[in-house]
């Protein structure tokens, strides 16, 4: 894998996934450098109720500060933010977040393709976007905002997924940047820093 | 319906934002930018604008389209009984607390089309408190308080609804509140005696009673920190001592100078005014 001096300017990443994709995290996280410059921002889908969770589950698996996104917080360099259930999260112009309980987008919220919008927009030139396993295209749209907007995008390869659909439809749908394997992801992500 | 840059830049939003103020006095500048910004993406989209010229124009000079604009840049999406466990701690600790009083005054801000008043007029009569209370349900949008007024929801909504006040601790048969009607559930007059459905804009408007319960969910999000202490302080003008002041589950009291006086009500979203 090379490194680009595009990659090298990286402010946020954001990694969107559905099912299949907890597993994902579960062995990349513990691989990620503790001193990311960046704050990682994940947007997963789940059930509705069960928000400590996760964020518990992953902060187990990193020595990375590990929490659930509070609205008109600052996304701060070296965090993994994880969306909260049940509500839209998007990134406002200036790195904060808010949250939003409109209507499903993709019979999904939080939607990824929400997240990767705004976030695009925020970002520009300066975000990369990772989607994972899944069943649902959620996150292609998003994708093809980043990609408009300058950033970086990035699948896993769906060979390697559980659900392959989610990845699978981006790769369709538009050029992705990077297909990676689950091995190959914590050396990217820690690249970019 | 989906474009990869968007239709409307932030400059447009701007423009369109000082034109609401100056035309119809009308302030969103104090809400959150990305949101604000989707909807209005979303909208210009859905109605096929043909330039952001016409768009603008349409805003400003049809008034029907201006009630039809400001409907879908506020976020309407509600339900009955939403988060269960709130709703049984309003039902086990808040309100048997102000059961004590000889009236009950509650506003519910935000309330859009109803379903929050509906649940909680709903509880008052369970513990045989509603004959004494009286719901102000307030919104700046008078499309959705016209709906809220017909007290009448989708019937396909019932089975959630219905899960919904079972976990919050409702013990009786839920369709015994409303009568099906096609597609439609019509919720019972009984209900609805008790709530006063109005206008009111927290941007602008002031306080104009005192309550012992201001229920506010999921409206605060999408100010901006300086709107949202601004609307706090209206909450706190507006609270009688000892009342109770419930926000949504991902909102607090906590960045308000105000939290100092205000005592949380363990593991939910309900601040009681102590001093």
């Amino acid at each position: 894998m090379e490194e680009s001096e595009l990659m090298k300017n990286c402010e946020a990443l954001i990694i969107g996934g559905s099912a299949g994709s907890l597993e994902v995290l579960l062995r990349v996280l513990p691989a990620l450098s503790p001193t990311l410059s960046f704050p990682v921002i994940i947007v997963v889908h789940r059930k509705h109720g069960t928000d400590s969770l996760l964020p518990d589950l992953l902060s187990g698996k990193t020595s990375l500060k590990v929490k659930e996104i509070e609205e008109k917080e600052q996304a701060m360099a070296g965090t993994v933010y994880i969306a909260p259930s049940d509500y839209h999260t998007l990134i406002e112009q200036n790195k904060t977040f808010s949250l939003d309980y409109s209507e499903k987008v993709n019979y999904s919220r939080p939607a990824i393709d929400v997240t990767f919008q705004t976030g695009a927009e925020a970002y520009k030139g300066k975000l990369v976007c990772m989607l994972l396993s899944g069943s649902n295209s959620d996150g292609v749209n998003g994708l093809k905002s980043v990609k408009a907007w300058g950033g970086i995008t990035v699948i896993q390869d769906p060979e390697t997924a559980q659900v392959s659909y989610m990845p699978a439809q981006a790769a369709l749908q538009l050029k992705i940047d990077y297909t990676l394997s689950i091995e190959d992801m914590a050396d990217f992500i820690n690249l970019l820093s | 319906m989906y474009s990869e840059v968007s239709l409307i830049n932030d400059e447009q939003v701007e423009i369109l934002l000082a034109d609401l103020l100056d035309h119809y006095g009308y302030d969103f500048t104090g809400y959150s930018r990305a949101s604000l910004k989707r909807r209005i993406i979303r909208l210009y989209s859905l109605d096929k604008a043909l330039s952001f010229a016409e768009f603008r124009y349409q805003i400003n000079n049809d008034p029907v389209y201006f009630k039809r604009f400001v409907e879908q840049i506020t976020v309407n999406v509600t339900e009955m009984f939403r988060d269960p466990v709130f709703f049984k701690t309003l039902r086990d600790v808040v309100l048997p607390k102000l059961g004590t009083y000889p009236f009950i005054r509650i506003w519910l801000a935000g309330c859009s089309t109803g379903e929050e008043a509906y649940s909680i007029s709903i509880i008052l009569k369970e513990l045989n408190l509603l004959h004494k209370s009286l719901i102000y349900a307030t919104d700046l949008n008078p499309v959705v308080l016209e709906k809220a007024a017909q007290s009448m929801f989708a019937l396909s909504q019932m089975k959630q609804y219905s899960e919904n006040y079972i976990a919050s601790g409702g013990q009786l048969d839920f369709s015994s509140y409303y009568t099906a009607n096609y597609s439609l559930a019509k919720f019972d007059d009984e209900l609805k005696r008790k709530i006063i459905f109005s206008t009111h804009n927290l941007v602008s408007d002031h306080t104009f009673n005192e309550f012992q319960l201001i229920l506010c969910r999921n409206v605060l999000i999408y100010f901006d920190r300086d709107l949202q202490h601004k609307v706090l302080q209206l909450f706190d003008e507006s609270l009688q001592p000892l009342g109770y002041l419930a926000l949504g589950s991902k909102e607090t009291l906590d960045f308000s100078p105000l939290s100092k006086n205000y005592k949380r009500v363990p593991a939910e979203k309900i601040w009681r005014k102590v001093s």
